[in-house]
């Protein structure tokens, strides 16, 4: 690791890399993912920025990233709250106006996932020249932890029947792990309109759509050990409209 | 065309295609013997595709990844960037 420890933000391909990460109540975790960030980019040497768009989180959030901020510096760390919480749509839309990188990741900052895989989506991004790279779950190494059955039959079956509905050309659809070419990710988030799961399913679905082309990385899909989610109880219902609502109109 | 309409315009199809047959629309005299293979293929179809996404869900569910490893290592991770953060100055 030390020869590339000593590249650490000199791959000199002019390439850098956003990080996108919304947060809303997420104290716990944010030290954490923030410090992976910087030990899995600092060990790749690609140069990158991490953008916390929180969203006035009561658990004081916000104060954790400052602390952040003053360790790893201004320049790696932007802070971008806004006063209350907006949903995650407007989040990553409010995120990418402030990024100054030309490839964006989007992740969620709950630590379900992991950095270890960016450097495995920069170069799979590279080898096809994909307009975006999706994180799966169902495919290869991929996987989850911490998931009953109850719930992988949910995941499976929900995951087939959207496969067969809008043939998208893509495994994961509902997975929220992504890198994206910015002008991609800016044309794709102005027309999507869906909230929660179907959100994430909406921007692959049109992604394939308007003929972006579409890389897969497997990766581990670890549950979250600290905080609530935040997606509520009739998240299969809302699904299945959202599913519905693309299979009519895309 | 949407998903939607590409779905009603396979169904429309298949469907015409097996009126032709079953009920002989277009008068080309087709044997009996085919007219009552083709009868209740919709139906066959129909749990054909049902058997093939149950197999495939449940062999799905039963093939789906547990990442025990991952979640050790980013338990170890968790541990070793708490210490490295409150090195740092940070406080949790
Ligand atoms: N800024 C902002 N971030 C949000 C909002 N809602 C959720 N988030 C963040 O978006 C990410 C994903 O939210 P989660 O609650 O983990 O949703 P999920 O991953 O589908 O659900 P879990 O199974 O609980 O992990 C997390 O980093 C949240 O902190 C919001 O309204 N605004
Ligand atoms: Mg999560």
């Amino acid at each position: 690791m030390a020869t590339s420890r000593q590249a650490a933000g000199s791959r000199g391909d002019g390439d850098k890399y956003s990080v996108l990460l919304p947060t809303f109540n997420e104290r716990e975790n944010l030290p954490l993912i923030v410090w992976l960030l910087v030990k899995f980019f600092g060990e790749s040497g690609y140069d990158y920025e991490i953008i916390v768009i929180d969203d006035g989180s009561p658990d004081g959030t916000l104060q954790v990233a400052e602390q952040l901020q003053g360790i790893y510096g201004e320049d790696k760390i932007l802070l971008r709250p806004r006063a209350k919480k907006l949903g995650l749509g407007t989040a990553y839309i409010h995120g990418i106006k402030h990024a100054t990188g030309n490839y964006i990741f989007i992740m969620d900052a709950d630590l379900s996932h992991h950095p270890k895989f960016i450097p495995e989506f920069i170069e799979k991004q590279k080898e096809g020249d994909y307009d975006l790279v999706s994180g799966t779950r169902y495919q290869g190494d991929g996987g989850v932890y911490g998931w009953d059955l109850r719930r992988k039959l949910i995941s499976r079956g929900a995951n087939f029947v959207s496969q067969v509905l809008l043939r998208p050309g893509a495994s994961d659809l509902t997975g929220s792990f992504r890198l994206y070419k910015r002008a991609v990710l800016e044309g794709l988030i102005e027309c999507c309109v869906s909230k929660g799961y179907v959100f994430q399913m909406e921007m692959i679905v049109r992604a394939r759509q308007l003929h972006y082309s579409i890389g897969e990385v497997p990766i581990s899909f670890v549950d979250r050990v600290y905080g609530e989610s935040k997606l509520g109880g009739n998240e299969i219902v809302s699904f299945l409209k959202g599913l519905l609502t693309l299979f009519a109109t895309t | 065309m949407t998903k939607l309409l590409e779905w009603v315009f396979g169904v429309s199809l298949l469907g015409a295609a097996w009126a032709c047959v079953t009920f002989d629309l277009l008068r080309v005299s087709i044997p009996p013997a085919y007219r009552e293979v083709a009868w209740p293929m919709p139906l066959y179809l129909l749990v054909s595709f049902g058997c093939y996404s149950l197999a495939t869900v449940g062999y799905r569910v039963a093939t789906f990844n547990d990442c025990d490893d991952a979640a050790k290592e980013l338990r170890g991770q968790i541990i070793e960037a708490k210490e490295d953060l409150r090195k740092k100055g940070f406080k949790f």
